[in-house]
């Protein structure tokens, strides 16, 4: 990925503004949850203090051996997950296109078969007792990260009456300041249930929808063992103004 | 057609849904044995300076019923107001203080529940000094991109008043959903994502 020489931005500047008609707005109705879940107020924008700009890091020691390998990482010793081997590859990167190395990404998903471990989960598909559901990694020098897991299964959901999530995984990720703070999902591509999720269609452009479709990537595919799949997380990016300069009338 | 500026588009955000707690507290959520611990539990030892204080209260929807599924971060300077660990260029924060939190809210109730220290104050870009505030990062099901706040300190009245962005908001009677209600050294935030009492949530 290129650096932009002059341009790259010091660590402590301020971040570029979200893009607000690029993310899902708060208020999209059909998806019903939100309706009550959505301020109705405007959001007061303000530029970023030193409360925005810095944020909390995890060391590489917090990571154990089997964080990111869902497919063991809550099995019985010798045991394994059932389903679609898969390893889910990509890099955190920034609106600049810069590596954000050593920051926690966490995921998160249902089982080969569409069912959460949570008590609150009341599908009939059964439980996979190899499968927890969660990992972590820290990202690389370069930015990367990646885990192994079985692919997961789609499933229905209270919304209307026969609605149902496309096959996906969560993600939640950190970078360098609090303002980047973010949570979203990952989706396979070629998934013909992608286009009737009314969780997916809270985004309207769609190139952005597009950003969360992972392609298969066979290109890091290991042979008889698990197929790949590639996932770039981007993150907001830092203006190239250094944040000690800036001036604010008030 | 002009050179392309080359910038990437932020990941769009999604919900954190209802299992947020599969991947963030396992253990809260009773999926034991893949990690020792649930990050952000304890954010204070012994050896951390300052005034220990407890933050709770709960998220409402708007119709007036707490959120059971949601999730809060925290993030706030130590007691001399410099954050943790590098990315604050200061540097000198507490060594003994991790400056960040999360916490699910309870199952039945609602209510979420931080042990931490009061913040001390934090430089605006212009050089004068914010009021002591702990920023907050909420998610949940219905929730589509995370939401943040502030909570501020009811007895900072005077540093309140001359908070850089607090003394600019337009709707200075909205100033008072951001500060929390104190008794003793518990600090109760209630947060509103809508009605009469919504909530201040910023652009960040
Ligand atoms: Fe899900």
């Amino acid at each position: 990925m290129t650096e932009f020489g002059i341009n790259t931005p010091p660590e402590t500047g301020a971040f570029l503004p979200r893009d607000r008609n690029w993310h899902p707005p708060a208020f999209t109705p059909t998806y019903k949850t939100s309706v009550v879940r959505a301020p109705q107020k405007a959001l007061i924008s303000f530029d970023n203090s030193l409360s925005e700009v810095t944020g909390p890091r995890f060391g590489h020691n917090l990571i154990g051996p089997n964080d990111n390998d869902l497919i063991i990482n809550f099995a019985r010793p010798g045991e394994m997950a059932i389903g679609q081997r898969i390893i889910v590859h990509g890099r955190v990167l920034d609106e600049r296109g810069r590596p954000v190395p050593g920051v926690l990404v966490e995921y998160w998903q249902a089982n080969a078969g569409g069912r959460y471990r949570h008590k609150k989960e009341g599908y009939q598909a059964a439980l996979d007792p190899n499968f927890g559901g969660c990992g972590r990694s820290i990202t690389a020098e370069d930015g990367s990260y990646w885990f192994r897991t079985v692919k997961p299964g789609a499933y229905p959901w209270p919304n209307g009456v026969n609605d149902w999530r496309p096959a996906h995984i969560h993600f939640s990720v950190f970078g360098s300041g609090f303002a980047q703070r973010l949570i979203t999902q990952m989706y396979f591509e070629g998934d013909p249930m992608l286009k009737l999720c009314p969780i997916v269609n809270t985004i309207a452009d769609p190139a952005a929808i597009e950003a969360l479709v992972a392609p298969l990537d066979m290109s890091n595919t290991v042979p008889m063992d698990a197929r790949a799949y590639k996932f770039d997380i981007i993150l907001r990016g830092r203006r190239s103004t250094p944040f000690e300069n800036r001036r604010e009338g008030n | 057609m002009p050179q392309p500026l080359n910038l990437l588009k932020e990941t769009p955000s999604q919900t954190a849904g209802p299992y947020v707690h599969i991947g963030l507290t396992p253990n809260f959520c009773d999926i034991t044995g893949v990690y020792p611990e649930d990050l952000g539990t304890v954010m204070v030892g012994e050896a951390t300076k300052g005034e220990r204080i407890t933050v709770t209260g709960r998220i409402f929807d708007g119709t007036g019923t707490p959120l059971r599924d949601g999730l809060i971060e925290i993030w706030q300077a130590d007691a001399s107001g410099r954050y943790p660990g590098p990315t604050d260029p200061r540097g000198g924060a507490d060594p003994h203080f991790t400056g960040w939190g999360r916490c699910p809210a309870d199952g039945e109730t609602g209510v979420y529940r931080f042990e931490t220290i009061k913040p001390g104050r934090v430089p605006w870009p212009d050089g004068r000094m914010q009021a002591p505030h702990i920023s907050f990062w909420i998610v949940a099901r219905g929730i589509n991109l995370g939401l943040n706040t502030r909570l501020y300190f009811p007895e900072e009245s005077a540093a309140n008043a001359e908070d850089p962005l607090l003394k600019r908001l337009e709707h200075q009677a909205r100033v008072p959903t951001l500060v929390g209600k104190r008794e003793g050294q518990t600090i109760t935030f209630d947060i509103h994502l809508q009605g009469p009492q919504e909530t201040i949530f910023f652009d960040i």
